[in-house]
C-alpha cells in the first residue's frame, strides 16, 4: 500500500492526459482503421466490411505508387538531410561566439514563426520558372548575378527530383530550429571536456571531432524525428504551392483530395493508415533505442 | 550544465589562418543571412505596392510609390480574427505547456510502474496526420456541444499538443539532479507540493521551449481552426486563407496580411528567446 | 534561505497558475461584448449568471455558408445581403464564407457539417452533379415545391433546369452563370503578328501556333492543375461537338472510339503550343502574360473579364477581346452557383427566404453585375449587364444556343467522378498516353457512377 501511495499521485496527474490521448488519438486512430476496411464513398458512411481491399487496391494504384511514396521519400531525404547540414554548419559558424549572435540566430529562427501556407505563397513567386523576359524569383537574382547557369526549374523540372525543390521552403522554415538544437548541444559541452583535449595538444577541429561530436548523438537523434514526422505530415506547404500538380503529389495530400473531394471515405483513410504506419517505422525504434538509453544510465 | 562560448584566443594555439577563418565565418554568416532574408524582403514590398503594380514578373523592384495602404485595408478585416486567434492561442499554449510540464515531472521524477510505456505511448501522439483524426474528431466536438465557441479549440489544441509539450519537460526535468527531489521529500513535501514548489520555479526555460512551440502551431493553424468555431469565432488564420484563396488573389492584400499575421508569434519569440535557447541547452527535446 | 524563496516562488507560481487556468473564463469574459453566440456557449462558464432559454428568438437567423470572399463577390454578396436584410429585417444574416471554397476547403468544411448533423442554414454548390453526393446521402432538401411557387421553372432556361434536375427533382437554386469555353486575346498582339482573328477550330489554333512559335512567343498561357481541366474540356467540346460532349460524362459516348482519341491528341498538341513548362502559378499570372505580350491567348473562364476589366481598369474590346473558344460557337459550356437547403437547417424558414432572395430578380440583378456573371433568370434587367456582359446574357438568352455543362466546374462529373479524373489528367499530362487517359476515364465512371 505505501507503495501505491509513493506513486499513485503521479499516475493520477498523468492520467487526464492518457484519457484524453487515449480517445483523442488512439480512438481516432482505431475509426480510422475501421473505416480503412470498409467501402465508404460519398457523404454517407458506409459500415461493411471489406477486409484489405483498399490497401490492395492502393498498392496497385499508379499516383499512389509511381508519385506519392517516391515523392515523399525525395522530399523527405533531401529536406532532412539538407536541413540537419545546413543547421549544424550554420551551428558550427555560430558555436564560437561572434558578435551579433543573437541578431543572427532571431533571423535563422524566425521563418518558423511564419505559417506554412504564407511561406507557399512567396516562395511560390520566387521559384517561378518563366523563361526570357519573364523571368524572376529566384531565377533573376542568379541571372543579375551573373549566375545564369545556374538557373533552374524548380518542382516544374521534368526530373524526378523535381520535388527536391520544394525542400527549399521547408528548408528555409525549420533549418533555424535545427541550428538552434545543435548550437544548445555544442554549447552544452562542459568547457572542461574540451580544453582537456587541448591541452593533450588537440588542434580545433579535432577537439571537435573527437569531443564535440560524439555528444551531439541525442541531439541529432531528436532533430531527425522531428525534421522525418514533420516532412511525412506536411500538407499546407506543398497544397499551397501548386495545388493538385501531380508532380509533387504525396500520400497526405492525395488522402486529402481523395477524401474530401472526391469522398472517397475509406481510400483516404487506407491512405492514411499507411502514413502512419510509415511515420511508426521510424519513430518506434527511435522511441525504443531512446528509452533503452535512460534505462542504461 | 551551464558552457559559455570560449573566450576568444584563450589556452588555444592560434594558427596563422585564424584571421582568414574569421573572416570567412562571419561572411558565411552573412550570405546565410541574406538567404533567410531574402523572401521577407519579397513579401516586403509586394505588401507596400499599389494593386497595379503588384505582378510576379516584377516581384523584385522597389514600388514607385511606397505605400501602406495594403496593411490599412487588410487589418479591418484581421481585426477579429486576431483578437480570436490571440484569445486562443495563449491559453491553449500555456494549459498545454502546463500539463506537459506536469507529465514530464512525473515521467522523469516521481515515475510508477509502466511510466516509460505511457511515456511512449504519449509520445506517439505527435505523429498523427491531423488530416486522418480531422472527421471523427468533429463529431466528437459536435456531439459534445463543444463546437462553435473558442474552448472546443483550445481543448483539442491543448491535447494534441501534449505529446511535444511532454517531451519537452520530460528531457528537462531529467537533467534536474535527484537530490533536489530527494531533500523535498525529506521536508515532508508530496508530489504536488514538490512539482510546484521544486520543479516549476526552475522550468520557465523550458516553458519558453514550450510555449514558443505550442504557440506558433496554435497560431497556425487552419484546419481546426475553421471546423471548429463558428464565423464570429474564426481564428486569423481563415481570414487570411480569405484573403490569399480567392478567385482573383489580391497578391498585395495577401502578403501585407501574412506579414501582419505573423507579428505576434515574432513577438512570442522575441520575449522567450533568450530562455529558449538556455532551454535546449539544459536539454529540453535532448533524446 | 531556500524556504523563503521557495515560498515566493511558490506564491508567485500558484497566482500564475490561477490565473492561467481561469485564462479562458476570464479572457473571454472580456470581449463577451462582441460575443452573439447562443446560450450553449454561455452555459459552459460557471461565474455567469443563469443564461436565458431562448424560446422565441428575438431575432431569427440564417447561417450562409459560401466562398464569394473576393474581389467582386464579395460586393455582390453584400449587395445581396443588404437586399435580404430590408426584405427580412427580422432575420439576421451571418456570412459564414470561407474562401478556397471552389477548392477542396469547402468540402471539407462542408463534409464534416454535414456528416455531423450540424449543417449550415444555406450552403452553396456548384449546381449540376457536383451536389450528387449530398442528394444521395440525404443531406439536402427537395425545393420542387419552392420552384412551384415561386414561379422559378418559367424563369429557367431549359438547358439550366435539365442540368439541375436529377430524378425529376431540383435541389439547388441558382443564383448566376459562367460561361467557360471562351478564349481570350488582345487585339493588338494579333494584329502586330499579322493573325486575322482568334482561331474558328483548333486545328487553326494549332496552324497559328506554329507562327506565333517561329515569332518566339507562346501561343497559349496556361495555369494550375484546374486550368488544364478547363482547357481539356474546351478541347473536348470544340473537337466533338455539344451532343457527344456531353455523352462523354453520361456514358453514351464511347471514350475509346478513335474521334475521342483524335481530340485527346489535339489536347497533347495544344499542350505542346503552351507554356505548361513554365506554368503560371495561378490563373491570374497566367493572363497576365497574354496581357504582357509575351503569350497570344488563354483559355478562361469569363471572371478573367472580371479580373481583366475591374483590376486591372483594361478596355473590353480595346485592349483585349474575347471569342468562344475554338469549335464552340453558338455553344454555352456553362457553370453556375447555387444554394441549396441543408436537411435539419435549424433556421429552415429563414433559410428559405434567402433561397428565395436568391432566385429573385432582384437579388440575381444586385449580385450579378458586382461578379462579373450573367443571371440565371431569363427576365433579368438587361441594362443592368454591359460590355462583355451584354453580349454574354444574350448569348445565355438565346433559344438557338446549345448549352452544355462544364466539367472542371462541377456540372457533368459528381464529385467522386471528377476527382479521379484529375489524377488521370495529371498522370496524362506528364505520359501523354491518351489511350491510357481514356481507359482511366472509362473506368472511373464506370466505378462512380
Amino acid at each position: 500500500m505505501r507503495r501505491l501511495r509513493a506513486w499513485g499521485p503521479g499516475l493520477l496527474l498523468i492520467a487526464p492526459s492518457l484519457v484524453a490521448l487515449a480517445v483523442f488519438v488512439y480512438g481516432f486512430l482505431g475509426w480510422n482503421i475501421r473505416v480503412s476496411m470498409s467501402s465508404w464513398r460519398g457523404l454517407a458512411p458506409a459500415h461493411d466490411f471489406v477486409g484489405l481491399d483498399n490497401y490492395v487496391a492502393l498498392l496497385g494504384d499508379v499516383r499512389f505508387t509511381h508519385y506519392d511514396v517516391p515523392n515523399i521519400a525525395i522530399f523527405t531525404l533531401v529536406f532532412v538531410i539538407g536541413s540537419l547540414v545546413v543547421g549544424f554548419v550554420m551551428a558550427v559558424l555560430l558555436d564560437r561566439g561572434v558578435t551579433g549572435e543573437n541578431v543572427f540566430r532571431s533571423v535563422y529562427l524566425f521563418p518558423m514563426a511564419i505559417s506554412f501556407i504564407a511561406t507557399a505563397i512567396i516562395w511560390r513567386w520566387l521559384m517561378d520558372n518563366g523563361g526570357g523576359e519573364s523571368t524572376t524569383g529566384i531565377n533573376q537574382l542568379l541571372a543579375d548575378a551573373g549566375l545564369e547557369s545556374w538557373r533552374s526549374d524548380w518542382f516544374k523540372s521534368s526530373s524526378r527530383w523535381a520535388i527536391a525543390a520544394i525542400a527549399l521552403p521547408a528548408g528555409w522554415s525549420l533549418t533555424g530550429y535545427v541550428m538552434s538544437l545543435f548550437l544548445a548541444g555544442m554549447r552544452g559541452v562542459p568547457e572542461e571536456l574540451r580544453e582537456a583535449a587541448r591541452v593533450d595538444g588537440a588542434s580545433e577541429p579535432r577537439v571537435f571531432w573527437h569531443v564535440v561530436r560524439p555528444m551531439l548523438l541525442p541531439v541529432l537523434m531528436s532533430a531527425v524525428v522531428i525534421l522525418t514526422h514533420i516532412s511525412l505530415k506536411t500538407f499546407d506547404l506543398f497544397y499551397a504551392m501548386d495545388q493538385k500538380n501531380i508532380k509533387i503529389d504525396t500520400p497526405a495530400l492525395y488522402m486529402w483530395f481523395t477524401t474530401f473531394d472526391g469522398g472517397f471515405y475509406a481510400r483516404g483513410a487506407a491512405i492514411a493508415t499507411l502514413l502512419l504506419l510509415g511515420v511508426a517505422t521510424i519513430i518506434v525504434p527511435y522511441i525504443w533505442y531512446s528509452v533503452r538509453e535512460e534505462r542504461r544510465k | 550544465m551551464t558552457a559559455v562560448p570560449p573566450a576568444r584566443g584563450h589556452g588555444r594555439i592560434r594558427s596563422p589562418w585564424a584571421n582568414y577563418v574569421t573572416t570567412a565565418r562571419y561572411l558565411a554568416l552573412f550570405a546565410l543571412a541574406c538567404f533567410f532574408l531574402m523572401p521577407v524582403y519579397a513579401l516586403l514590398i509586394t505588401a507596400l505596392k499599389s494593386p497595379s503594380e503588384v505582378s510576379v514578373v516584377r516581384m523584385w523592384q522597389w514600388p514607385h510609390a511606397l505605400s501602406l495602404d495594403n496593411f490599412a485595408i487588410v487589418w479591418p478585416k484581421l481585426r477579429e480574427g486576431f483578437t480570436n486567434s490571440v484569445l486562443m492561442a495563449l491559453p491553449a499554449s500555456v494549459l498545454s505547456s502546463l500539463l506537459g510540464a506536469a507529465n514530464g515531472f512525473v515521467l522523469s521524477k516521481w515515475r510508477f510502474p509502466g511510466a516509460d510505456f505511457a511515456f511512449a505511448l504519449i509520445l506517439f501522439g505527435m505523429f498523427i496526420p491531423y488530416q486522418a483524426v480531422l472527421i471523427p474528431m468533429f463529431q466528437v466536438m459536435s456531439y459534445s456541444g463543444l463546437r462553435g465557441g473558442l474552448y472546443g479549440l483550445i481543448l483539442v489544441h491543448v491535447i494534441y499538443g501534449l505529446p511535444i509539450t511532454t517531451l519537452i519537460f520530460r528531457s528537462y526535468f531529467a537533467g534536474i539532479s535527484e537530490e533536489l527531489i530527494e531533500a523535498a521529500k525529506v521536508d515532508g513535501a508530496g508530489m504536488l507540493r514538490t512539482f510546484v514548489f521544486v520543479a516549476l520555479p526552475i522550468a520557465p526555460p523550458a516553458f519558453a521551449v514550450a510555449m514558443i512551440w505550442q504557440f506558433t502551431s496554435a497560431w497556425n493553424d487552419f484546419l481546426f481552426g475553421v471546423l471548429l468555431t463558428n464565423k464570429d469565432r474564426w481564428p486569423i488564420t481563415v481570414a487570411l486563407n480569405n484573403i490569399a484563396g480567392s478567385q482573383a488573389v489580391p497578391f498585395n492584400e495577401a502578403m501585407a496580411s501574412a506579414l501582419l499575421a505573423c507579428l505576434p508569434t515574432l513577438l512570442v519569440y522575441v520575449l522567450l528567446g533568450r530562455f529558449f535557447m538556455r532551454g535546449l541547452m539544459a536539454g529540453a527535446l535532448k533524446g | 534561505m531556500r524556504r523563503v524563496s521557495m515560498s515566493r516562488a511558490a506564491l508567485s507560481f500558484t497566482a500564475l497558475s490561477a490565473l492561467v487556468f481561469t485564462a479562458p473564463v476570464w479572457m473571454t469574459a472580456c470581449s463577451k461584448s462582441k460575443d452573439k453566440e447562443p446560450a450553449k456557449e454561455m452555459a459552459k462558464e460557471p461565474p455567469k449568471p443563469v443564461p436565458e432559454v431562448p424560446k422565441e428568438p428575438a431575432k431569427d437567423q440564417v447561417e450562409v455558408f459560401s466562398w464569394w470572399t473576393g474581389a467582386g463577390e464579395q460586393e455582390g454578396l453584400d449587395a445581396m445581403i443588404a437586399d435580404f436584410k430590408t426584405k427580412n429585417p427580422a432575420i439576421e444574416f451571418i456570412n459564414a464564407a470561407v474562401s478556397g471554397g471552389a477548392g477542396t476547403n469547402a468540402k471539407a468544411i462542408l463534409a464534416n457539417r454535414l456528416q455531423a448533423g450540424n449543417p449550415p442554414d444555406s450552403y452553396q454548390r456548384h449546381a449540376g452533379l457536383e451536389l450528387a453526393d449530398d442528394i444521395k446521402a440525404a443531406k439536402v432538401e427537395d425545393l420542387t415545391k419552392l420552384y412551384e411557387a415561386q414561379g422559378w421553372k418559367d424563369k429557367l432556361p431549359k438547358g439550366l433546369l435539365e442540368a439541375i434536375t436529377i430524378d425529376g427533382k431540383v435541389y439547388s437554386v441558382p443564383v448566376n452563370i459562367h460561361r467557360a469555353n471562351l478564349i481570350w486575346f488582345v487585339p493588338k498582339t494579333l494584329q502586330a503578328l499579322g493573325i486575322a482573328g482568334p482561331p474558328k477550330t483548333w486545328k487553326e489554333f494549332l496552324a497559328q501556333a506554329k507562327t506565333i512559335k517561329a515569332k518566339g512567343k507562346t501561343a497559349l498561357a496556361i495555369g494550375p492543375q484546374w486550368t488544364q481541366k478547363h482547357l481539356l474540356e474546351t478541347v473536348l467540346l470544340g473537337d466533338l461537338g455539344p451532343e457527344k460532349y456531353t455523352g462523354l460524362w453520361n456514358g453514351k459516348t464511347d471514350w475509346k472510339s478513335a474521334e475521342v482519341t483524335a481530340a485527346l491528341d489535339t489536347y497533347k498538341q495544344v499542350l505542346a503550343a503552351s507554356d505548361i513548362k513554365s506554368s503560371a502559378a495561378d490563373w491570374q499570372p497566367a493572363a497576365d502574360r497574354v496581357i504582357d505580350g509575351t503569350a497570344v491567348y488563354t483559355v478562361m473562364g469569363d471572371w478573367l473579364d472580371g479580373y481583366w476589366g475591374r483590376a486591372k481598369k483594361l478596355g473590353f474590346k480595346t485592349d483585349y477581346d474575347v471569342a468562344a473558344s475554338p469549335g464552340s460557337t453558338g455553344v454555352y459550356d456553362f457553370l453556375s452557383d447555387s444554394f441549396t437547403l441543408p436537411v435539419g437547417a435549424k433556421h429552415r424558414a429563414a433559410a428559405e427566404k434567402w433561397l428565395i432572395e436568391c432566385g429573385s430578380v432582384e437579388g440575381q440583378d444586385l449580385f450579378n453585375p458586382q461578379k462579373g456573371s450573367v443571371p440565371a433568370r431569363t427576365d433579368a434587367d438587361k441594362a443592368k449587364y454591359q460590355a462583355y456582359l451584354a453580349s454574354a446574357l444574350k448569348d445565355w438568352q438565346d433559344p438557338a444556343t446549345k448549352i452544355v455543362g462544364s466539367l472542371a466546374h462541377g456540372v457533368v462529373a459528381n464529385n467522386a467522378f471528377g476527382s479521379e479524373i484529375d489524377t488521370a489528367l495529371g498522370i496524362f499530362v506528364e505520359s501523354r498516353d491518351s489511350a491510357g487517359f481514356a481507359t482511366a476515364v472509362a473506368k472511373a465512371y464506370a466505378a462512380t457512377k
